[in-house]
């Protein structure tokens, strides 16, 4: 594309909010009752990670979440609409994978093990994504039927993923993925002109100021 | 394309109206029964309406049936008031299908003016390009074909041509946005026997009027207008402020016909392409087709009273 510079990012919008916002309510309709099941799952993770004694198991929960995201999310319903959620969909899938691996116990370049209590600013994070981001939507006057939630959409998936590995001290390697997706959705969001756009990319942010800051991941 | 701060409220009332206007469809355009004003393509004498109709963002929807159906009782209105010319591409997403789906739906309307886009390189993947947007628009061939934003230009134009030759297509053409390569837009007009250009032109962006439009005239090209809002751009930084007095003379009932009025009273336009995915735009946008038109002097004083807002 010649003269990319002149572009701004709203010209690279391909759709309408509307759009975009249905996607939402058609994940949650068509998958009926599955998004029961991702708050359960949700809420589950939180009391896991909350309390730090099976860091295996809470890391296994993320995977169905991050596979819902990348096959029903991205593949199914945004690719469509957008070029890039394929992109998005093999994203998602390696983050399930990593993590996967992680939970497995024999690869600890991703995760080498529980040891100390859990951190509270990755419980609090992981907290903001499964029981508060969902409310922003309906707050800003969007649908119910299109309410953001963990295991379905992909930003609280990410940010309860930044949560995860943050409470529970493990590899940056793992925060890669769910950050440039949290970034390339507010990117999205900002296009759209939407007031809660900064929400997913600062937070996200945000945590990996903690994790280099306190130098917890891992070391 | 319009943006409209979204909520559950304001999209069941454009869904209701998109399906209100899918059942009343004359009802709703009773009053606006007058034919549209129409201008001949160059190179053949053939009238289309001054108002066409844009796909960029707001025809991609996807597989969303509410989307869809939103879609389709746009494309019924536009038909029912006279609208013949739908522009797209394969850049748009899933508009090509939608676009396909709605038409299908509708029983492919007679009236329909065809316009797509080749967009890609190389070049030697066109044709296969061309073939897939036809079957996703579900009709046995296009009208007019334009080079996307000059994309592999030097290959498509020849392959276009001889589409053309080989009555496969009615027209060629090729397209710009946003102001950008009219050097080569200009180059290529000069030199190559082209039916259509389309190309960026609104109140604000007037740099066309210099040499593009004139050559267009000239040379007998038919000119497309894209981008006739900036997006939306003008019509949210207008809304509030209040139309001119005199708009009435020329029959104007809001901003949308104020500035579409302008673009299609240049006598070298011969159609506007605004995007819109609501039945209530659209019947705005289709009004600016209709009534009088500002001449010359006229012209003048839109852009003064705009320079003032």
């Amino acid at each position: 594309m010649s003269e990319w510079w002149t572009y701004r990012l709203s010209d690279f919008l391909m759709f309408e909010p509307r759009t975009y916002y249905r996607l939402f309510e058609r994940i949650n309709g068509g998958l009926w009752p599955a998004p029961l099941l991702a708050l359960a799952l949700g809420v589950a993770l939180l009391v896991l990670a909350g309390r730090g004694r099976a860091p295996r198991a809470t890391l296994i929960l993320l995977v169905p979440a991050w596979l819902a995201v990348a096959v029903a999310f991205h593949w199914q319903r945004y690719a469509p609409i957008n070029f890039l959620a394929p992109w998005y969909a093999w994203a998602s899938g390696l983050e399930g994978a990593l993590l996967l691996a992680a939970a497995s116990g024999r690869v600890r370049w991703l995760f080498p093990g529980a040891g100390l209590p859990p951190d509270r600013v990755g419980v609090g994070l992981l907290t903001f994504a499964v029981l508060l981001q969902p409310l922003i939507g309906p707050l800003l006057d969007r649908s119910w039927q299109g309410v953001e939630l963990f295991g379905l959409a992909p930003d609280p998936t990410a940010l309860a993923t930044l949560g995860v590995v943050l409470a529970l001290r493990a590899r940056w390697a793992l925060l890669v993925i769910p950050v440039l997706l949290a970034l390339a959705s507010g990117a999205t969001l900002w296009a759209m002109e939407a007031p809660d756009a900064w929400v997913t990319p600062v937070v996200a942010v945000l945590g990996v100021v903690r994790c280099s800051g306190k130098r917890r991941l891992g070391d | 394309m319009r943006h409209h701060s979204f909520n559950r409220r304001s999209f069941l009332q454009a869904a209701g109206t998109a399906g209100a206007a899918a059942l009343l469809g004359p009802d709703l355009l009773r009053a606006q029964t007058t034919p549209l004003l129409t201008r001949r393509i160059p190179s053949s004498n053939e009238e289309l309406p001054l108002v066409g109709l844009g796909s960029w963002g707001v025809f991609n929807v996807g597989d969303d049936p509410v989307g869809r159906a939103g879609c389709t009782a746009v494309l019924k209105n536009f038909f029912a008031a006279g609208g013949r010319l739908i522009d797209s591409s394969p850049m748009y997403g899933s508009s090509q299908q939608v676009i396909g789906h709605a038409l299908a739906e509708l029983g492919m309307p007679a009236r329909l003016f065809a316009a797509d886009k080749v967009w890609i390189s190389p070049g030697a993947k066109g044709r296969e390009q061309i073939e897939t947007s036809r079957r996703a628009w579900r009709v046995p061939r296009f009208d007019l074909l334009q080079v996307h934003n000059l994309l592999a230009w030097e290959e498509h134009l020849p392959a276009l041509f001889a589409m053309k030759a080989a009555g496969q297509l009615r027209y060629v053409g090729i397209t710009t946005s946003h102001g950008r390569r009219h050097g080569d837009i200009e180059r290529i007009m000069r030199s190559h026997p082209l039916d259509f250009v389309q190309v960026t032109y609104n109140i604000e962006d007037r740099e066309i009027e210099e040499r593009i439009l004139p050559l267009a005239a000239d040379r007998g090209i038919a000119v497309i207008i894209n981008r006739p809002f900036q997006r939306g751009d003008l019509l949210r930084r207008f809304a509030g402020q209040p139309l001119p007095p005199w708009a009435a003379d020329l029959d104007c009932s809001g901003w949308p016909q104020f500035l579409l009025k302008f673009i299609v009273s240049h006598p070298a336009v011969t159609c506007a392409i605004p995007a819109t995915s609501r039945v209530d735009h659209l019947v705005e946008d289709l009004g600016a087709a209709r009534g009088r038109l500002p001449d010359a002097g006229l012209r003048r004083r839109m852009l003064d009273y705009v320079r003032t807002l």
